[in-house]
């Protein structure tokens, strides 16, 4: 029996697969919005319906238009019901929102300040001991400053013996100029332990995969590195439009959207070095270093290494839809794009030399995020004059979505009385090999932030160090450098996107 | 001699033998795949069950019940007592059909039935129908030890329930027993498990850590029957606080003793109670000998939680958390089989020390 001394450490929480969580109170900005009301609160839903929240639990929802407790409490169990993975348990959906409160006003007003210390107040007076305090910032972009001004000019930033955390939403600025002048404000109201920049992306299951299976298996080790590997394909595919979202996408973009973030983030997954630990500041260390070892591009060479385009009216899955400029809400001149392509090269001692192709679109032919490692063709191909064709260079492919899972292509001997070779795929499916479901990336999120984990959230570093590679691609595209092709929407992208690739590098079929 | 019938991704026959049900279930995937290469075999788990064949019925009820935590392949082995010959089914469900890009996963069921003869030799009757390299489960719930022992050659985990024993010493030694060769789940281990996660919860916050070395009596209350649940949870708190455990004398339904801690006595007390339905614990009260404590103990929507400061104020709140009901812990102890719990064999030890 083994048993450990109390005053250091909860001998209790040993072996336990869900550890406490210490009692928190969580308040959402922007509380009757989208995301809030589609994943926030299902989130907190499901991780009270698997008794995961800790054991005591506070919420409050702020937002500038005004309701009352109950009809925030309604408005709460609607969202839940709607938008929840599973169908509600009414009991412990009524016990999540009991005490719920709601602080109505404008972000930028000190009295709604004032009313949310009270409330918070008031729940460590209930509890007994004060509770950790989370601020998550749900609302537009434009607010996160001022909101955080605010918390700390309220005195909302620190609690003696508690922890106080703030959650920040992706963009994380729009620009490098931007980014550094956010961080400079957030860090100067709260230090950079206590801030969250959250992207969702690397709450997903698949995404923290690429990390297992890098690192827990020694196989592809000895071939991870320039010797083996010719290039590297991420791509990112849908076959939606952008629906509603045109005034937000109208300014942001395929880049902005997709590749500054979740693209670069799958990036450093599969180029980081093993950390000695899987503790927040060692894994976020790799990253930045493989972000801090992509040379940004000049403005002037950004022709060179990018392709934008836009659809075009087409047929995706049979429907015909309409192009881009014929989306409901963009301008007829808009040059955003929505197919962007770059190649990068992460120049260090492992990956000097690879091209690096990240690609993502709108109203591609499918939807699929994937990253493919193409390794280097063997020396001398002894078999073709037999007869074989079509022999190619393998290609271990890592699918996100759908359909999570590995799949090393091989080459491999057509049956018969020749020696003709052909490839084929070894499929590894995720969903084939367990039994659990996979919990939201945003429940998972946000138990990391209750418990003060920060290993899948940016770091200030990483974020700059993201736009700092960005940055020249938007400002020659702002200049109107390689300008925008076409491509019709249900296809595989613009042919220009060839341009880019080097040597024989094709493109994979989305 | 062998009568073998085929319907759509159903095999069956009379008086069989394993190649030939092995060979069976290697065609049906073939065909099913062939159907769609959209239909896939799941590899996560082989469930081998053995029931008496009057009641598989319920046990298909109960299998039914516990959702995506469904084995990848079940193994039902059908005891008759008046069986001689092997009689077999195969068959391959699926979780539906699969779009253009879509996969769907195939469960695949084999039913043997057997007689008094085949349980003492049945790990080769089913070692060809496991699939391997994928961990193995043995489930008896009627009983059946032989083929269990038989099992355990080809199995790497036992899934049980202590509760279906009456007697909480008998059946904490037959854990013991099984444990020394296999990866014990019990259910009624897992029936502690939310428990366990907010007792441990409850003194976590760093100021009510030290209350753990201050404790000065626990009392777990149970419904009839579920002792071993109980015993495992005291045995739990007993091992992981490090307190040398006394057995525990019963009297009127009520089991009481002391465990020696680092600082004096802690009385423990097993009580049960006749207000519950379902099996496992009704809750539990923890006491220091600062006369602080902390009570959980089952609510709406989640457990009641309620806390007794020196002063004598108290404080109850909603600790808030779904019942899994009966199917869900099936399930969970399914899961579990894929996993290891460092701490269920010192739970175990204390437990077996108590009763």
């Amino acid at each position: 029996m083994s048993a450990a001394t109390p005053q250091q450490e909860n001998p209790l929480a040993a072996g336990l697969e869900r550890l406490p969580v210490h009692p928190t109170a969580i308040t959402i900005f922007g509380a009757t919005g989208d995301l809030a009301q589609r994943k926030l609160l299902p989130a907190l839903y499901n991780l009270a319906h698997d008794g995961a929240l800790p054991e005591r639990f506070n919420l409050i929802g702020t937002s500038r238009s005004d309701h009352s407790d109950d009809e925030f409490r309604e408005m709460a169990a609607d969202a839940i019901r709607r938008y929840s993975r599973r169908a509600p348990d009414e009991q412990v959906l009524t016990r999540l929102l009991a005490e719920v409160r709601y602080v109505p006003g404008s972000f930028d007003d000190p009295t709604v300040y004032t009313r949310l210390g009270e409330v918070l107040g008031e729940f460590d007076a209930e509890g007994g001991d004060p509770l950790n305090r989370t601020f998550y910032l749900s609302t537009a972009p434009a607010f996160f400053p001022v909101i955080i001004e605010a918390l700390g000019k309220a005195g909302l930033n620190h609690l003696d013996e508690s922890d106080v955390r703030v959650v920040i939403e992706k963009p994380f600025g729009t620009s490098l100029a931007e980014a550094e002048e956010l961080n400079r404000r957030v860090l100067s109201v709260f230090e950079e332990r206590q801030v969250f920049r959250i992207d969702h992306y690397l709450g997903k299951e698949t995404v923290q995969n690429v990390l297992a299976f890098r690192f827990a298996n020694g196989l592809f080790e000895p071939l991870w590195n320039r010797n083996y590997i010719d290039h590297v394909q991420i791509t990112a595919a849908e076959d939606i439009g952008i629906g509603s979202r045109a005034s937000y996408y109208d300014s942001a973009g395929a880049v902005r959207d997709l590749v500054q973030n979740h693209m670069l983030q799958l990036l450093c997954l599969l180029c980081m070095e093993p950390p000695v630990m899987f503790t927040a500041d060692e894994v976020r260390d790799e990253k930045v270093k493989v972000l801090r070892a992509i040379t940004p591009p000049t403005v002037e060479e950004v022709p060179e290494m990018s392709v934008r385009a836009q659809y075009t009216a087409g047929t995706v899955g049979g429907e015909e839809v309409v192009g881009y400029h014929e989306e409901e809400g963009v301008p007829s001149d808009s040059t955003t794009e929505t197919f962007a392509a770059l190649r990068l090269e992460v120049d260090n001692w492992r990956w000097a030399g690879v091209p690096m192709y990240l690609r993502t679109a709108k109203r591609m032919a499918r939807k699929v995020t994937e990253i493919a490692v193409v390794l280097k063709p063997v020396p001398h191909l002894g078999f073709q004059q037999d007869g074989t064709q079509d022999v190619r260079p393998n290609q271990l492919v890592m699918t996100v979505q759908p359909n999570e899972g590995v799949s090393l292509s091989l080459g491999a001997k057509v049956p018969g009385t020749r020696m003709r070779i052909r490839p084929v795929n070894m499929e590894f499916l995720y969903g084939t090999a367990f039994m659990s479901e996979s919990p939201e990336a945003y429940e998972r999120l946000i138990l990391d932030v209750m418990r003060g984990d920060a290993t899948l959230f940016t770091r200030n570093d990483e974020a700059e160090a993201q736009w700092r590679i960005i940055d020249p691609v938007e400002q020659a595209w702002a200049a109107g450098l390689a300008p925008p092709t076409t491509y019709e929407a249900g296809t595989q992208g613009p042919e220009e996107a060839n341009r880019i690739l080097l040597g024989d590098d094709v493109w994979r079929a989305v | 001699m062998a009568i073998a019938e085929r319907t759509d991704n159903v095999w069956s026959e009379r008086d069989t033998t394993p190649s030939a049900i092995e060979e069976a279930m290697r065609d049906l995937i073939a065909e099913r795949h062939a159907e769609s290469s959209g239909f896939v075999v799941a590899r996560a788990l082989n469930l081998v069950c053995i029931v008496d064949r009057e009641w598989s019925g319920e046990i298909a009820n109960r299998l039914r019940g516990i959702g995506r935590f469904h084995a990848s392949r079940t193994i039902v082995c059908a005891y008759e007592p008046d069986r001689t010959t092997l009689d077999a089914t195969a068959n391959i469900a699926t979780t539906g059909t699969p779009e253009q890009g879509e996969f769907a996963l195939m469960r695949e069921t084999i039913v043997v039935n057997v007689g008094p003869e085949h349980l003492k030799h049945l790990d080769r009757i089913v070692d060809p129908l496991v699939v391997t390299d994928v961990p193995t489960v043995i489930w008896s719930p009627h009983g059946h030890p032989e083929a269990v022992d038989a099992l355990l050659s080809i199995a790497q985990v036992v899934l049980l329930d202590s509760v279906d024993d009456p007697d909480p010493g008998a059946a904490l030694e037959r854990v013991c027993r099984l444990a020394a060769r296999a990866y014990v789940v019990d259910l009624a281990w897992l029936r502690t498990t939310p428990w366990r996660e907010r007792i441990a919860g409850a003194f976590d916050p760093p100021n009510r850590r030290p209350e753990l070395g201050t404790i000065s009596s626990v009392t777990a209350q149970i419904r009839e029957g579920s002792e071993v649940s109980g015993l495992l949870l005291l045995g739990w708190m007993t091992a992981r606080l490090g307190w040398r455990p006394g057995a525990l004398t019963s009297r009127q339904g009520t089991m009481r003793g002391r465990a020696r801690a680092r600082r004096g006595e802690v009385e423990i007390e097993l009580r049960t109670t006749a207000q519950m339905q379902v099996p496992g614990l009704a809750g539990i009260d923890i006491r220091t000998a600062s006369g602080t404590g902390v009570s959980l103990e089952r609510g709406t929507g989640g457990l009641t939680a309620r806390r007794t400061e020196r002063d004598g104020t108290q404080r109850t709140w909603t600790v808030l958390g779904a019942s899994r009901g009966e199917p869900g812990i099936l399930g969970e102890g399914l899961r579990q089989a894929l996993v290891r719990d460092p701490t269920f064999d010192d739970a175990l030890t204390a437990a077996r020390e108590l009763a």
